[in-house]
C-alpha cells in the first residue's frame, strides 16, 4: 500500500514538472505547445549524451553526476524552448489558434524525428541507473535516491511557485496571461516575457527527462509523445493554466495509475488516465483548481 | 501652455492608421504643450481611441508622425514609449483582476529598476486615494467601477508619467465618481504633469482642459481654447446636448 503511494508520487512528480511547463505557456498565450513533452525526450537525450561523453567518470559519481547532467540537460532544453518559440510560435502571434496548433504538432514531429535522425531509432540505456540500496519506510522499499528525485522535483516546484508569485517576472507573466495588451501599457516587454517562460517550462521538462532516464533506465526518441498527453491530462486536471493545479493534476494522475493499475492490471493504466481526462472534460472542464473564465466587461 | 521656447509634450502630424481596409486615422494633427491639459472629444469611432492606442505603439500608424519631448516615437516599442515618460490609461481600466490592488500598482511601476523607488510612489498613491490602501490585499476585480478607476490611474502614476493619456476615463461612473476623477486629472496636471484626456463626455472634459479638439471620422473638425469650444454652437449641438 504505502509501496503503491510511493511509486505514484514517484511518478507523478514527472507528470508534475512535465505538465508545469504545459501549464505555463497555455496560461501566458493560450497555446497547447504538443511539442512540450518531446523537449523532456530531448532533456533525456542531452542526459544521455553528456553522461556517454563523460564516460566512467560519471558512472563513478552516480548521483551527483545525474544531478550536474540535469542542470546541464535543463539549460539545452530551456533554449530549445526559446527557438521553437521564437522560429516556430512568435511569427504567429494573432494568427489563428488552429494555425499555431498544427505549428505544435509539426514542432513536435520535427523534434522527434530530428532526435531519431541524431540518435538513431534504437532504444538507448541510460549509462547511470538509480539502483542502489533500497531502505524500508513505512513498509515500501524505496531507495535514497529516488527519495531525492522527489525531492528535487519539490524544490524545483517550490521555486517556481516562488519565481511566479514574488518576483516582478512572475507578476509580468500572470498580467499578460490576463491581458496582454493592458501588459504593453504597463511597459512589459511581452515578447521577452513569453520567451522566459517557455525557458522556465522546457527547462523544467528537460528536468524532468533526464530523472526518467535515470528511473526507467530506456529511453528512445517517441517516449515524449505518452508523456506529452499525459501531462496535458494532468494540466486539464488540475485546472489548465493553473500553476498549482499542474502539480496537484500531475501527482493526482500519479497516484490514480498507481492504484488503479495495482488493482486491475498494468494494462490498463493508460485507459485510467485518459479515462479520467475524459470524465474531468465532462464533468469540471475547469479542473480542480481552475476558475471560471469570465468575459470582461 | 506652451512656452516660448515652443517645448510639446506631444506632436502628432499627419497621423494615418489603417486597420485592414478600414482608415481610421485620415491626417490627424494634433499638439500637447508641456503642462497642458488637452481634451480630445468625438463620438463612438471617431478615431479617439485609435490616437491613444497609436501613440502608445500598441497601433502601427501607416502614415505620419509621432514626437514625444521632441523626439521622433513613431516606430517606438511599446515599452519604449512607457520608457520615454508617455503613460496610457486605457479605455475599460482594464486592471489587472485576478491580481491585487497592491500587485497593480507595482506593475506600473514595472520598468523602474529601482523598486525602493517604486513603493515610495505606491505610498504616495496610497496618500493620494486612500481608498485603493484600504484595499490593496484585495483582487482588482472586487472594487467598484469607481475605485477600478482611480486604480488605474493611481497604476499610472507609478511610472511617474511626464505625458499621462486617459481614454474615457468617467465611462459607466456616476456623475459625482466623474467629478473625482476630473478633479483627481486637475491636481496630477497641477503637478507638472501635461496630460491628454479622451472623452465622450464633453461637459466633464471641457471643464478642466485647456485646449481642446473634436475628432470626426478620424480628423480633427474644430479645434481652440476650451472655453471657447465649450460655446461653439457645433459643440453644443453634437455634444453638450444643448
Amino acid at each position: 500500500m504505502t509501496q503503491l503511494l510511493w511509486n505514484g508520487l514517484f511518478v507523478g512528480s514527472f507528470y508534475a514538472l512535465v505538465a508545469l511547463g504545459y501549464t505555463m505557456v497555455y496560461g501566458i498565450i493560450r497555446l497547447l505547445n504538443f511539442a512540450h513533452g518531446d523537449l523532456y525526450m530531448l532533456g533525456a537525450f542531452v542526459g544521455f549524451g553528456v553522461l556517454s561523453v563523460a564516460g566512467g567518470l560519471a558512472t563513478g559519481l552516480g548521483f551527483v553526476a545525474l544531478l550536474i547532467v540535469m542542470v546541464i540537460a535543463m539549460l539545452v532544453t530551456g533554449t530549445a524552448g526559446l527557438v521553437l518559440e521564437r522560429v516556430a510560435y512568435r511569427p504567429l502571434r494573432g494568427a489563428p489558434r488552429l494555425s499555431v496548433l498544427i505549428t505544435a504538432v509539426g514542432a513536435s514531429f520535427a523534434l522527434e524525428y530530428g532526435m531519431r535522425l541524431a540518435a538513431g531509432p534504437n532504444p538507448e540505456v541510460y549509462p547511470v541507473r538509480l539502483a542502489g540500496d533500497p531502505v524500508n519506510l513505512l513498509g515500501a522499499r524505496i531507495t535514497v535516491q529516488q527519495a531525492s528525485l522527489i525531492l528535487i522535483a519539490i524544490l524545483l516546484m517550490a521555486g517556481l511557485q516562488w519565481l511566479v508569485m514574488g518576483t516582478e517576472t512572475g507578476r509580468a507573466m500572470r498580467a499578460i496571461s490576463q491581458d496582454p495588451t493592458a501588459a504593453l501599457y504597463m511597459g512589459i516587454n511581452v515578447d521577452a516575457v513569453i520567451a522566459r517562460t517557455f525557458f522556465i517550462g522546457s527547462a523544467l521538462a528537460g528536468a524532468a527527462g533526464v530523472m526518467a532516464g535515470g528511473y526507467y533506465g530506456k529511453i528512445d526518441f517517441l517516449m515524449g509523445f505518452i508523456i506529452g498527453l499525459k501531462a496535458f491530462t494532468a494540466a486539464v486536471i488540475g485546472g489548465i493554466g493553473n500553476i498549482k493545479g499542474a502539480m496537484l493534476g500531475g501527482l493526482a494522475l500519479g497516484l490514480l495509475e498507481s492504484f488503479g493499475t495495482a488493482w486491475v492490471g498494468g494494462q490498463w493504466r493508460d485507459v485510467f488516465a485518459f479515462g479520467f481526462l475524459i470524465v474531468f472534460l465532462t464533468l469540471r472542464p475547469t479542473g480542480i483548481l481552475g476558475e471560471r473564465v469570465t468575459e470582461r466587461v | 501652455m506652451s512656452d516660448a521656447a515652443g517645448r510639446w509634450a506631444l506632436e502628432i502630424d499627419g497621423l494615418d492608421v489603417h486597420y485592414g481596409r478600414v482608415h481610421a486615422l485620415r491626417g490627424l494633427t494634433l499638439t500637447v504643450g508641456e503642462g497642458e491639459i488637452i481634451a480630445l472629444l468625438g463620438n463612438n469611432g471617431a478615431g479617439k481611441t485609435s490616437t491613444l492606442a497609436t501613440v502608445s505603439g500598441v497601433v502601427r500608424s501607416t502614415g505620419g508622425t509621432v514626437r514625444a519631448f521632441g523626439r521622433d516615437i513613431t516606430k517606438a516599442k511599446p515599452w519604449e514609449i512607457v520608457g520615454a515618460g508617455l503613460v496610457h490609461v486605457p479605455e475599460g481600466r482594464r486592471i489587472f483582476s485576478r491580481l491585487t490592488v497592491h500587485e497593480n500598482l507595482q506593475l506600473g511601476g514595472y520598468l523602474v529598476s529601482d523598486k525602493t523607488v517604486v513603493s515610495r510612489r505606491i505610498d504616495e498613491v496610497y496618500t493620494l486615494l486612500p481608498r485603493l490602501a484600504e484595499r490593496r490585499n484585495q483582487h482588482g476585480g472586487n472594487l467598484s467601477g469607481g475605485e477600478q478607476q482611480m486604480l488605474a490611474v493611481g497604476r499610472a502614476l507609478v511610472a511617474k508619467p511626464k505625458l499621462l493619456m486617459l481614454d474615457e476615463p468617467s465611462m459607466g461612473l456616476a456623475p459625482l465618481v466623474v467629478a473625482q476623477i476630473m478633479k483627481l486629472i486637475r491636481q496630477i496636471n497641477a503637478d507638472g504633469t501635461s496630460v491628454l484626456l479622451v472623452e465622450q463626455n464633453a461637459r466633464a472634459a471641457l471643464k478642466i482642459a485647456h485646449r481642446a479638439y473634436v475628432v470626426e471620422n478620424g480628423v480633427i473638425t474644430l479645434q481652440g481654447p476650451a472655453r471657447e469650444l465649450a460655446r461653439d454652437s457645433r459643440v453644443v449641438e453634437a455634444y453638450l446636448g444643448a
